[in-house]
């Protein structure tokens, strides 16, 4: 794999707000490499899209996250793949994962309201024909997303001036 | 007068009166702090907590763990060492390592040669051995030649001065400047041929980016005429848990001993443990700050290059540019960037009179303070 390629999209994956001149700066290549680098990312969809990590919370709004465990049957017309599609689709289901262990499906659902997500389960995914059982589990709190830290991070203590 | 001779003789720390200045200034960003800004690796972290749980806390003995001495051993065929863990004797920083090194092999009056600009403890703790510091100029892209190295020789030796060992700290502190192995062979036949010591402060090794990093110790002959230094505050970010380490011949390592048995006594058990961990498994951390470090210099270099000449650093996370075409000193270029533009740079006359003219600005803040960093020398050097 393309070593550069992949410099430039780490960068770009902790913070997409680096300009091309910064990366280039970085990196030591030119920043039409990067252009040209970041343009074949977003073409083959290798860069899926720019998103902020927003804390909510700190905002005052409070959404309800819940983790579904799904156990499916499977048959000759449905495949795991046809059941994860009908999942996904839906706004409110934030990621759909197949898993091991006990069950098939991990699915993330996003919410306003405890109720809201239950009778989205209880309506939209338990009713599912392939579906057998659900198991959900509220999010009470988040100590880390995407790699980034929701607590108060250690300050800097080092002296201004050292050897 | 209460206190000694050759204290008194010693001049005061520039870095010291540096830093009085600074005390009490906000929104100050400061690029004069010679020590990561990474924090210790959790697992490494992790390990010393489970430690200090199990009550691991008394002396370990004068060599230092036997498991941390025998890895450091291992760990040092990567520098093209080889060695056993007899060699190793584990220290409270590279600091001590450097004092107990001096102590142990000069006597009253032998000379010491130290290129500059160079760290700034080799010249006093030189003089506190008894010794004679010879420091030598180097070249214009700080690289120790033998022609500077004779000259300053011959001079010592004329006025009766007998030259005991070689000092050399790659990559370096100041400069970012390591040394290939043409370099090394050069240091190693004056060596030889002075049947000198070579001390070899090597605490940086593992933040090397231009090439990889080999030992002055692994050249044929040298081992038994080294003293490798090393230690684990830049590689790990341990600087305040005082771990280092000297590999060195017997007489030598016996002798460094003596001293650190009663002067230390051992370094810190719970930051041995930590030493011991980050051996193990910190690869993985190391890489991801060494490369953390490349971006910063690249991204510093290009940018300061836009004002001043500077040499590309090969390692470490300093880089050295000369300010000389502002006309000011360096003390005081660096006293009005700090008033004017709230960016803190070390004077390079703090590393000895050869860093006159130069900064130190030490790449180890986060990317937006970097780039806030540079803008703001920049501005500053435009306003002049």
């Amino acid at each position: 794999m393309d070593k550069k390629a992949q410099e430039v999209l780490r960068l770009l994956e902790n913070d997409a707000r680096l300009t091309f001149r910064e990366i280039a700066e970085m990196i030591g290549i030119s920043e039409d490499e990067v252009r040209e680098i970041v343009k074949k990312a977003e073409d083959n969809g290798i860069i899926l899209k720019y998103k902020t990590l927003i804390n909510w919370e700190k905002f005052g709004e409070e959404p309800v996250y819940a983790v579904i465990d799904i156990r499916v049957t499977l048959t000759r017309e449905k495949s795991y793949d046809d059941i994860a599609k009908r999942i996904a689709k839906y706004p409110e289901v934030h990621a759909v994962r197949l898993i091991s262990g006990d069950y098939d499906f991990q699915v993330v659902v996003k919410g306003k309201s405890l109720k809201d997500v239950s009778f989205f389960v209880a309506e939209k995914i338990s009713t599912i024909p392939e579906v057998l059982t659900t198991v959900t589990h509220f999010v009470l709190r988040t100590y880390k997303e995407e790699g980034v830290l929701l607590f108060k991070e250690e300050e800097d203590r080092r002296l201004a001036i050292t050897p | 007068m209460r206190t000694s001779k050759s204290v008194e003789s010693l001049k005061p720390s520039g870095i010291r009166k540096f830093f009085e200045l600074i005390i009490g200034r906000e929104d100050v960003i400061s690029l004069g702090v010679g020590e990561p800004d990474f924090p210790v690796p959790w697992r490494i972290r992790e390990e010393m907590i489970y430690s200090l749980e199990k009550g691991i806390t008394s002396y370990t003995s004068n060599y230092g763990l036997y498991e941390l001495r025998e890895s450091i051993a291992n760990y040092y065929e990567k520098f093209g060492v080889k060695c056993t863990a007899e060699n190793v004797i584990v220290t409270t920083g590279v600091s001590e390592a450097v004092d107990i090194a001096l102590r142990a092999i000069l006597n009253p009056g032998e000379g010491v040669l130290i290129p500059e600009p160079c760290y700034v403890s080799y010249l006093p703790l030189t003089v506190l051995a008894g010794g004679v510091a010879l420091s030598y100029p180097t070249t214009p892209d700080f690289i120790p030649t033998c022609e500077e190295m004779l000259k300053i020789a011959k001079k010592a030796e004329s006025e009766g001065v007998k030259i005991k060992a070689v000092m050399i700290n790659y990559p370096n502190n100041p400069t970012g400047v390591s040394y290939n192995r043409s370099i090394l062979e050069e240091i190693a036949d004056f060596a030889v041929e002075k049947d000198a010591v070579v001390i070899s402060d090597e605490i940086y090794s593992e933040l090397s980016y231009s090439f990889k990093h080999r030992s002055i110790a692994s050249l044929e002959g040298m081992l038994e005429r080294s003293v490798i230094l090393n230690g684990f505050s830049k590689a790990y970010s341990m600087t305040g848990l005082r771990v280092g380490y000297a590999i060195a011949p017997e007489d030598i390592f016996n002798a460094m001993l003596k001293i650190h048995q009663y002067c230390m006594l051992c370094a810190p058990v719970i930051s041995q443990i930590g030493a011991i961990e980050a051996l193990r498994n910190g690869e993985k951390d190391l890489e991801e700050m060494r490369a953390e470090y490349i971006r910063r210099r690249n991204f510093f270099v290009k940018r300061i290059k836009n004002v001043f000449d500077v040499k590309k650093p090969d390692g470490a996370f300093y880089a050295f540019p000369s300010i000389s075409k502002t006309g000011l000193d360096s003390e005081e270029f660096a006293k009005r960037l700090l008033f004017e533009k709230k960016v803190a740079v070390v004077p390079g006359s703090a590393f000895g009179d050869c860093g006159e003219g130069y900064i130190r600005c030490a790449y180890a803040v986060g990317m937006d303070k970097l780039k806030e960093a540079v803008e703001r020398i920049v501005e500053f050097v435009e306003s002049l």
